[in-house]
């Protein structure tokens, strides 16, 4: 019985054809910065159906979450690091995300059009 | 200090609920709490760890070391998670009947609370090493002065706990005879949701595609983020608006943990049982 889950696991993520991002350098990437608690910018404009990679970089001090359920994603990234987020593709509109670990000033939108 | 509270109070309520549908999940089953603290003390140790090395994780893997290291935690969760109901199922009956003839905690069994053991000691891990690094950066940020930090953390960290207290009395108040099936189902649908979690955290790696944006959005109802949401979210999977690939893994897990107890669940045949079985 253990073999058949061996077996079954690794074949479902095969036929789902999972690969690394071999495609991430191509990708537009657009910059958030993390300061202080607080991003910049705290509007992040992108072109909506395609796919993008988020470049966070944390000023510090202190690591931030960055995190959003509008676009199902969460990152931790300590401080003086910088982390990639792909997202997308995104049909137009607006998708806020918030710094878990400084909700109430940690605040951003993605717009996408 | 509240603000600490709140932020610690979720993360601990993740794997809080956690700790209370194993402890009533595995009634009878002999040192099931040495077995769980044991757990929940691997998955603090590990949280530590965890939160030290985790810029080392997040750049492994060309950047998306943090998202596999997630996944994969989650995914083996999930295939504990499954084995452990399976194994119910099959030895459940033969248990039942020797704790009533014996009385007391049955002796066998140790494997499958091995298993829950780990489930429990990966929750912790993840939800801890969130909270770890999160008093970290308080810490840094000198925002709260320590002693409110740590109050705020103990507060947060106890409120947590007691939520898992709650899940566990009020599913032993469950007759004995459902709650077998009651935990069993339980334990399927946060399987199911822990995949769904692995398989956002594989599409956010662009390892996986989202396949559809998102299947529906009921934020307006119930915010994924609110404690009600996030206790939707451990309990059964509830997201707010998951993707495609998300209701994917998550209807997956339902069906195969469904059919393979189906196909391994019922006990052992009578033609092989062991000579020192009769008369139980």
């Amino acid at each position: 019985m253990n073999v058949k889950y061996w077996v079954m696991v690794p074949a479902l993520l095969l036929s789902l054809g999972i690969a690394p991002p071999l495609h991430a350098e191509n990708l537009p990437a657009f910059n958030l910065t993390i300061k202080d608690g607080r991003y910049s910018p705290e509007q992040v404009e992108i072109p909506a159906g395609q796919k993008i990679k988020l470049v966070i970089k944390n000023d510090g001090p202190g690591p931030e979450e960055f995190e959003s359920s509008d676009l199902n994603r969460e990152k931790i990234i300590k401080e003086g690091k910088t982390a990639e987020v792909f997202i997308g593709p995104l049909k137009p509109g607006t998708y806020k995300f918030i710094g878990e670990f400084h909700p109430k000033t940690a605040q951003g939108q993605i717009v996408a059009k | 200090m509240l603000a600490t509270a709140i932020i610690v109070f979720r993360e601990v309520l993740e794997a809080a609920l956690i700790v209370g549908i194993v402890l009533a999940a595995t009634q009878g089953l002999a040192r099931r709490v040495s077995w769980v603290s044991i757990g929940i003390m691997a998955g603090v140790a590990g949280a530590g760890l965890v939160a030290w090395f985790a810029d080392a994780i997040s750049f492994a893997l060309a950047g998306v070391g943090q998202e596999v290291f997630n996944a994969g935690i989650m995914l083996f969760a999930v295939l504990m998670l499954g084995w452990h109901n399976v194994w119910m199922k099959r030895h459940g009956r033969e248990m039942a009947q020797q704790m009533r003839a014996m009385g007391q905690a049955v002796k066998f069994g140790s494997r499958s609370m091995y298993m829950l053991a780990v489930v429990v000691g990966l929750a912790v891990l993840r939800e801890g090493s969130e909270v770890v690094l999160f008093l970290y950066g308080i810490a840094v940020a000198q925002q709260d002065s320590p002693g409110l930090m740590l109050s705020g953390g103990l507060l947060g960290l106890l409120s947590g706990a007691m939520m898992g207290l709650l899940m566990y009395r009020g599913l032993l108040r469950i007759s004995s005879r459902h709650l077998f099936t009651v935990t069993t189902w339980m334990i399927t649908l946060l399987a199911a949701g822990m995949a769904a979690q692995a398989a956002g955290f594989l599409t956010q790696a662009d390892l996986l595609p989202p396949l559809v944006q998102s299947m529906w959005d009921t934020s307006d109802i119930v915010a994924q983020n609110s404690v009600l949401g996030r206790v939707l979210q451990t309990l059964i999977g509830y997201a707010d608006h998951p993707s495609g690939i998300q209701v994917l893994f998550y209807a997956a897990t339902l069906v195969s943990i469904a059919v393979l107890m189906r196909l391994y669940g019922s006990a052992p045949s009578a033609k092989v049982q062991p000579l020192n079985a009769i008369g139980t």
